[in-house]
């Protein structure tokens, strides 16, 4: 049994933490915030579990990966669906769905009969759409507080409001995201923050029940249901470390998607506006940066949900068994 | 010797292919791709990055290890006096007399504003900067421009991130032919390396492009790809195409050729 320290207690430290102790280790979970998840990039995530669609921007590299870690979260303590993403686009945009289906696989081009079928509630709106069967979603904050549960559960240990040097352990593993960006300067490793900014909304006039991804030439959106008819509707890219609200023309653009997507969101309310950092590598990639006991586990970008499970079993491996980082995460 | 020098006001310049730095999937892409299309210019656009401070040096810090020139462009100005402004904090920021002056009229072609585009010339050319102006190819405004101080002019091919190609190739001529002396790039709308070796081989000076190798499947392969095609199109400019004929014209001359059946000659 080793002693561990898990720094930071987003979805990244929150898997770390949650596997290790499963593994029979002590872990203790050390959090710079009073409140849990009040500072965590995660709790803006649209948690969509989508190997396939996310591989559409050049990085198929990390598909098989990325199903890896899929598979993983069924191992896990948080509820997900498994109900697949839907794609669409306006129909003047619809060479969109070409391009998207050209640079993706394991879709299937469906008609409105199916889109029927699927999302009864978008009847009669869309006559085509790319349905990605095998991928899944999750409501982040309700992920995020099972995987602690579960954690203290196991016997893990959490400090809140953690600021100074950790206890003494075996194994530091640090996920604090920009919070580290200093450290990894020191070892070569650019870490920047990726704005993202989101709408909850509560729309009990509408059921969804998978992912909609909207394309479109200029500003591309999802909408992902959460528990209770709330509709969490993302998310601008932006590279900038402004960590200000969101602003008007990103809610505006973001509230007129979901518009777009179906009319009743019109009846909506608006639950929160929000904005946060995505911390990431040049390559958009997450990385394992070793530095003797002291693991960085960081750069998430958009995939912090989807990669972090994969990410928590790569770690144990390496300090359990010495097995080597794979190489897109070294 | 695929590329003759070519200037770009007071610059040298080898590489006819200018490179956009949006939409890349990551920014290590960004720079495998300009790497891949061996640009010597990129644009920038000033808004976006830096909206904050950190971010964008660390992302100008990896730029200006490619050792590019940079053109900052005015992207998503609207009047003349919003262009100025945003260009006069690009000559602050990114210590360059260049400027992609962009001055945007209808938001669903974004067709540059030809009125607003000639008087920010005017006050810019004014205060010392070196205007690339983003514009279509109508000849008057051409002349306008030149006049208000711009020394290169940057036509569209067709409405930025379409991938149409050269909509209009009667015009882009007339044009190339209207100015023989001014260096002319084709800017938007190009999709494909064929479309950008069309305006090279009419003897554009350059293409500038973004999308058409950003939105790639595999933006370095794209990149490559685009400069492959801009080479191969401006030499084969310099080399002469030969005209288009309505008679053919047997490639292996005829005359002497015996006709004998020389399969049967047994």
């Amino acid at each position: 049994m080793l002693k561990i320290n898990v720094i930071g207690a987003g979805i990244l430290g929150l898997w770390q933490a949650y596997r290790f102790a499963k593994a029979g280790h002590q872990v203790h979970l050390l959090e710079k915030s009073e409140t849990l998840f009040e500072t965590a990039s995660s709790r803006l995530a649209g948690a969509m579990l989508a190997p396939f669609c996310e591989s559409e921007a050049s990085q198929r590299d990390l598909i098989p990966h990325a199903l890896r870690s899929l598979a993983l979260w069924s191992e896990g303590p948080c509820d997900f669906e498994s109900k697949g993403t839907l794609i669409i686009a306006p129909p003047r945009d619809r060479v969109e769905l070409t391009s998207f289906a050209k640079r993706t696989i394991e879709h299937q081009h469906i008609k409105s009969e199916t889109i029927a079928q699927l999302e009864p509630s978008l009847e009669g709106r869309f006559n085509e759409a790319l349905y990605f069967e095998k991928e899944g979603h999750l409501a982040p904050r309700p992920a995020l507080k099972a995987l602690i549960t579960a954690f203290r559960d196991l016997g893990g240990e959490v400090t809140l409001g953690f600021t100074g040097t950790a206890p003494k352990a075996d194994y530091t593993i640090d996920t604090r995201g920009m919070g580290a960006k200093s450290e990894l300067k020191a070892k070569d490793r650019a870490l920047r923050p990726v704005r993202g900014e989101m709408v909850v909304v509560h729309a009990p006039g509408l059921k969804l029940y998978r992912p909609i991804r909207l394309l479109h030439p200029r500003m591309p959106s999802y909408i992902v249901p959460w528990p209770d008819d709330h509709y969490m509707i993302g998310a601008t890219v932006i590279e900038s470390d402004d960590e200000g609200p969101i602003t008007l023309r990103s809610g505006l653009e973001l509230l007129g998607s979901a518009f777009t997507v179906h009319p009743a969101f019109g009846d909506a309310k608006i639950i929160e506006f929000n904005a946060g950092s995505r911390p990431s590598f040049f390559d958009n990639l997450p990385k394992i940066v070793l530095d003797e006991t002291h693991i960085f586990v960081n750069g998430a970008y958009r995939h912090g949900f989807l990669l972090a499970p994969l990410l928590a079993e790569l770690v144990l491996a390496h300090i359990e068994n010495g097995e080597p980082i794979e190489g897109l995460f070294q | 010797m695929t590329n003759s020098q070519f200037k770009l006001y007071d610059t040298s310049l080898s590489s006819r292919l200018i490179m956009g730095t949006a939409l890349y999937p990551s920014p290590q892409s960004l720079i495998d791709s300009v790497n891949a299309g061996g640009s010597e210019i990129v644009t920038l656009s000033l808004r976006r990055e830096t909206a904050g401070d950190g971010a964008a040096n660390d992302f100008w810090a990896h730029i200006q290890k490619l050792n590019v020139n940079l053109l900052p462009n005015t992207a998503g100005c609207k009047t003349a006096k919003d262009a100025i402004t945003t260009a006069q904090m690009a000559r602050e920021i990114f210590g360059t007399k260049w400027l992609k002056l962009e001055v945007i009229a209808n938001d669903d072609t974004l067709q540059p504003d030809l009125f607003e585009l000639v008087e920010a010339t005017k006050e810019l050319s004014s205060q010392g900067f070196q205007v690339f102006p983003y514009t279509t190819e109508d000849l008057g405004a051409a002349e306008k421009l030149l006049e208000a101080g711009a020394e290169v002019l940057m036509p569209w091919g067709a409405p930025i991130g379409t991938g149409r190609g050269l909509m209009n190739p009667y015009a882009l001529r007339t044009m190339r032919s209207y100015f023989p002396d001014t260096p002319l790039i084709v800017d938007a709308g190009i999709g494909a390396p064929s479309h950008a070796a069309e305006a090279m081989e009419m003897g554009y000076d350059a293409i500038l492009l973004n999308t058409a190798i950003a939105k790639a499947g595999d933006p370095v392969a794209m990149g490559k790809a685009f400069k492959l095609a801009v080479e191969a199109g401006h030499l084969a400019h310099q080399a002469l195409l030969i005209e288009q004929r309505d008679m053919a014209s047997p490639s292996t001359p005829v005359a002497g050729t015996p006709f004998f059946d020389l399969d049967n000659l047994n």
